[in-house]
């Protein structure tokens, strides 16, 4: 936390761009495009700084300068990975970025591959083997959630014609995909609404406080 | 106006109209503070019910992983997790995957922590952020200061006695993480499949639909999800805040969306036979 000063001047000049960027909903205007330019200059500026000094510095720079054994030297084969990747702003060596980037696929790949299985394409099929036995609410509930997830299985099957029972599946399908969508938007607009709600209190109670 | 205007006049309102009403829509229940306590749900039971399970000492691991993009639905609900865990005096460890979130978990650790009376160092710290988060996630399965050996302001952590028996997730209690992205699955993935750890979540609401199914599944012990979820939470701590109040707002909102939705078909329709 700042001195009183700084935090009365930092809260009218939040106060300030929040108003800028609400400016655009009425139209385009200059204090919005300031704003704008702001926040992705800060931002930037920010990650630089971040990463220069606080990931850059004490790993890889730190760690040459200290470390003694095999370390001090295994250390420099990331670092000239990230320096290749650099080439990338000239056209004649870019062809040598290709070698950083094709570390990173394929360390992704290989993670990727063994961490959806393992975490996701397993657990989840586990969790969709549930009982239906007898007649209640929790069994009405596996039943739902196993048709939804069979049906919408066979919509996403293109090897036959959407035609007879497959057709018939495919359309059940359509509409717990609908469903889907339809939470999905329903949950965006909660969220859209709640930031307006967070900077609407920011300007009443921080700001202006009218707010108790 | 005829009936056929008035559609019309519907159909062709100027947006910035709509926004007004909104505007005034969302204002208003702030100023009048309407409305009460929201009465939990299930999930969000669940990750109380989560970090309830710790006891004095315990270590909880939170990851800021937003930025002010998703501030104000998500800072209510990591206020509302940490005073439950500092009035169970649990250790808390905090880091993030977005560099440009932390300052603001960290506003909120020293906020709360301000609140308890806990001290820097030996009852909560900051670790910061380092870059890769999947290699950070996986490699802190071995040990922990292989990535973070020092904090946020480049203290050691061997000196701090908040980590004192802290190295991978053997030594970590329960990890809460508050997500506006996919790092949800990244932590999933890599660190409750690969090292069983206890986790919870606090979502925007945006990413909520994508929680459930690891809530389904019992990979995760709870979800809260949005400016609700942050307001459930309030309830069960018995602290209302930002959550709770923002609630009437959400409301009123929502009532006027719907109103919007069914009037802008109901034109839709009015207009179509009119014209044909």
């Amino acid at each position: 936390m700042g001195s009183p000063v700084v935090m009365v001047i930092g809260t009218w000049l939040a106060g300030f761009l929040t108003l800028a960027i609400l400016s655009f909903l009425y139209k385009d205007n200059p204090f919005y495009k300031l704003a704008e330019h702001l926040y992705v200059g800060v931002s930037a500026g920010y990650w630089l700084i971040y990463v220069a000094f606080f990931d850059v510095e004490p790993m890889l720079i730190d760690t040459f300068m200290t470390e003694t054994g095999v370390e001090k030297w295994l250390i420099l084969i990331p670092g000239a990975l990230g320096l290749i990747m650099l080439s990338r702003w000239f056209p004649r060596t870019a062809w040598l970025s290709r070698w950083p980037i094709a570390f990173t696929v394929g360390i992704g790949a290989g993670l990727g591959i063994t961490a959806n299985l393992q975490g996701y394409v397993v657990p989840q099929v586990e969790a969709t083997l549930i009982p239906l036995s007898g007649w209640n609410l929790v069994s009405l509930s596996n039943l739902i959630l196993i048709v939804g997830v069979v049906t919408t299985l066979l919509y996403f099957y293109f090897s036959k014609p959407h035609k007879g029972v497959l057709g018939g599946a495919a359309r059940v399908g359509v509409v717990f995909i609908m469903i889907s969508f339809g939470a999905s938007f329903g949950y965006t607009l909660m969220a859209r609404i709640s930031l307006l709600i967070g900077r609407l209190y920011f300007l009443l109670h921080d700001l202006l406080h009218v707010l108790d | 106006m005829s009936k056929r205007g008035f559609w019309d006049v519907m159909n062709t309102l100027d947006r910035r109209i709509i926004f007004l009403i909104l505007l005034i829509c969302v204002t208003l229940p702030l100023l009048l503070n309407v409305g009460g306590e929201i009465p939990p749900t299930a999930p969000v039971e669940r990750a109380y019910d989560a970090v309830a399970t710790l006891e004095a000492g315990d270590v909880l691991l939170v990851s800021i992983d937003f930025d002010a993009t998703s501030a104000p639905e998500l800072m209510p609900m990591l206020r509302s997790v940490l005073r439950q865990a500092f009035a169970k005096d649990v250790r808390v460890i905090m880091l993030g995957h977005i560099a440009i979130g932390l300052p603001l978990g960290h506003m909120a650790l020293e906020e709360v922590a301000a609140e308890y009376g806990k001290n820097y160092g030996t009852d909560y710290v900051d670790l910061g952020y380092r870059p890769g988060y999947i290699a950070v996630m996986i490699g802190m399965g071995r040990e922990i200061r292989d990535f973070f050996d020092t904090d946020y302001q480049g203290l050691r952590v061997d000196d701090l006695a908040v980590m004192d028996g802290v190295h991978s997730y053997e030594d970590i209690d329960l990890l809460f993480g508050f997500e506006h992205g996919a790092v949800i699955d990244y932590w999933v993935r890599y660190a409750q499949a690969r090292f069983d750890q206890r986790m919870a979540f606090g979502t925007t609401a945006v990413m909520a639909p994508d929680a459930y199914p690891y809530l389904q599944s019992n990979q995760i012990e709870g979800l809260v999800g949005g400016l609700k979820g942050a307001a459930e939470y309030e309830t069960l701590i018995g602290h209302p805040g930002l959550g709770t109040r923002g609630m009437p707002a959400q409301q009123w909102a929502h009532l006027l969306v719907i109103g919007f939705i069914l009037l802008g078909n109901i034109g839709y329709f009015v207009s179509r036979r009119n014209r044909g």
